[in-house]
């Protein structure tokens, strides 16, 4: 079925369109978008639709989730120690675990883009010396260093961000490489050579619009893996600091009072598996539709 | 393999000296050593003879080369917090936090091979839906909040198995399960995707149409191969152990060195956390070694 849609794509891009958007996984995406306007709108729906994140009152301290006993409907998913309402804590968490998952992976997929295409194309001893950093970087303990590093300068949104996007540029920095040596080989970069395209030129003209695609899926697929360790430093307290509420130190606040208060580790953690899995899912779409070559991602 | 094996010796041991330069130069962003060490009264003439009994008055480049040459020695320093040699603090907890590593690393492999080839060979059947929801499950499932869950229902609800400590077998179900669980995850999927390429290898077609048994085929000869890409994976696997031990042994209140390592993050210890962080970069930087040159004894195709 999937190469079906491969072939339409090739003879005719609308019907190809369709085709492929036939096979869009529908529940994912529809989370993904979902969580994402959430995410957006947070302000305005934890303003007025729903309490305030951090407002605090201590009398509806670890309310239940509605309809469980003592509960309210103003409370859907029950409140935390302080009486902070879960749900627009969670919103509230998706707006900052997705920002910095996102700027991150930006941030990470530029960078390793750039270094990726002129390491490609350039070749010689400028590929040297990216390739051994890259190799140094994926076998680096990396998660244990970012940890030092939030301890001496402090935990903060851009330092999850600069550890993430640290983690995650040689993975880019890989793929862009080994497309451009690919694609570096073609007939139309040598007439383009030939015509006098200068350098710069030809990366950004001839190379970048080829290897755009793989970019887009590979980020689309690191984000769930962002999200993931985004989470793990918060819930480990380096990630962006309380009273910020992020779903990674939502989780670690419930931690203690697991028996009586299951909801406030439960709901969070539900939501990063759920937004992973979706993002992970349309990921794997984009990059059948994309991209089949990179299948073995 | 001569030229492979020293070029990937000389790269083990460039990382881990850039390890130990962040490392080191990291725990001095924040300022020199005495401040933490010394009351925030003491006089300025006491300041400068405690930096010069230290050698803190000399160049930073020349403190480094002096820490280098006793971490060579195998002297980290004492801890902060417990006044011991952070050597002697690591050890025991290591061993426990390898102890729960192969538990994991048995079950990934338990589970994850027969799975990942059967859902190969019964492609697009039952247990391959099983096998892909492993796959995808793995990658999503936080695997603190995995813990977390699995305290609540086994612990807190059921009260079948400890949720904290370590001692009898039963401790180790949960986290041995947390940590076992991601890696599963990861090598199912391998292990699927591996077979699926080596099923449609000549030397596959070929052993099926001279009348091989099936079984065989699969278990002898697509099986082996496939194995090839699986060691590859065994050095990241590692990495993924490692990092999800923090918060695994975290959760589980486990005396190992991923615990070890929060404790002193929480209390800022800094010569047990560069410790830490050096035998840790250490023990990855050389299984990556490892993995690097069995694949080249493997595979041929990549001695180059």
């Amino acid at each position: 079925m999937k190469r079906n849609t491969l072939s339409a794509s090739a003879s005719d891009p609308f019907q190809g369109f369709l085709a492929a958007a036939r096979t869009l996984p529908k529940i994912p995406t529809a989370i993904v978008i979902l969580v994402f306007l959430t995410a957006i709108c947070a302000n305005l729906l934890t303003g007025m639709l729903l309490p305030e994140a951090n407002q605090i009152d201590l009398r509806l301290r670890y309310t239940a989730p509605w309809p469980l006993q003592g509960s309210s409907p103003t409370h859907l998913l029950g409140t935390d120690r302080l009486g902070r309402d879960l749900l627009s804590r969670m919103i509230v968490g998706a707006r900052n675990s997705l920002a910095v998952a996102v700027v991150a992976i930006f941030v990470a997929a530029t960078v390793g883009t750039i270094l990726g295409l002129i390491a490609g194309y350039l070749g010689g001893w400028a590929d040297a010396v990216m390739m051994r950093c890259v190799d140094i970087m994926l076998s680096f303990p990396a998660i244990l260093v970012a940890l030092v590093f939030v301890v001496t300068i402090g935990a903060s949104f851009w330092m999850v961000v600069t550890i993430l996007a640290l983690l995650l540029w040689a993975h880019f920095a890989r793929l862009v490489r080994g497309e451009v040596l690919s694609w570096k080989e073609r007939d139309f970069v040598a007439l383009a050579k030939v015509a006098g395209a200068s350098t710069p030129r030809i990366i950004v003209q001839h190379l970048f619009p080829n290897i755009f695609n793989s970019v887009v899926v590979l980020a689309t697929l690191q984000i769930g893996w962002a999200i993931v360790v985004e989470s793990a430093l918060s819930f480990l307290g380096a990630g962006i600091p309380p009273p910020e509420p992020t779903w990674g130190n939502l989780v670690a606040e419930g931690r203690d009072v697991l028996d009586s208060a299951w909801w406030i580790s439960v709901f969070p953690g539900l939501a990063i598996m759920l937004m992973v899995l979706s993002f992970n899912l349309f990921g794997d779409w984009l990059r059948d539709v994309l991209d089949p070559k990179l299948r073995q991602l | 393999m001569w030229k492979l094996f020293v070029t990937r010796v000389i790269q083990a041991i460039f990382t881990l000296w850039v390890v130990s330069g962040v490392v080191f130069f990291s725990a001095r962003i924040t300022g020199s050593p005495d401040l933490a060490l010394m009351p925030p009264d003491a006089l300025p003439e006491d300041r400068a003879t405690f930096r010069a009994a230290y050698g803190l008055d000399k160049p930073i480049v020349v403190q480094y080369g002096r820490w280098l040459e006793r971490v060579l020695h195998g002297d980290l320093g004492k801890g902060i917090q417990h006044k011991v040699p952070v050597v002697e603090l690591i050890g025991p907890r290591l061993l426990n936090s390898l102890k729960l590593a192969t538990v994991g690393v048995v079950m990934a492999v338990v589970l994850a091979l027969p799975l990942g080839v059967v859902a190969a060979v019964k492609r697009g059947q039952l247990w391959d839906r099983i096998a892909m929801g492993v796959g995808l499950g793995g990658q999503a499932l936080p695997s603190f909040w995995l813990a977390l869950i699995l305290v609540l229902l086994f612990s807190v609800h059921l009260k079948l198995l400890p949720a904290t400590g370590m001692g009898t077998w039963k401790h180790y179900v949960l986290p041995g399960f947390t940590l076992g669980w991601f890696i599963t995850a990861g090598a199912t999927r391998l292990v699927r995707s591996s077979m699926l390429d080596v099923l449609d290898a000549e030397f596959v077609k070929l052993a099926r149409s001279k009348g091989v048994a099936e079984l065989w085929v699969v278990c002898k000869h697509a099986l082996r191969n496939a194995l090839i890409s699986v060691v590859t994976f065994l050095g990241f696997m590692f990495g993924i152990v490692i990092a999800s031990s923090i918060t695994t042994e975290t959760v589980f209140v486990w005396p190992g060195i991923g615990r070890l390592v929060f404790e002193a993050l929480l209390v800022r210890d800094f010569p047990l956390i560069q410790g830490i962080v050096l035998i840790w970069s250490a023990i990855m930087i050389f299984l990556n070694l490892l993995v690097d040159l069995a694949y080249g004894l493997l595979d041929p195709r990549i001695r180059m």
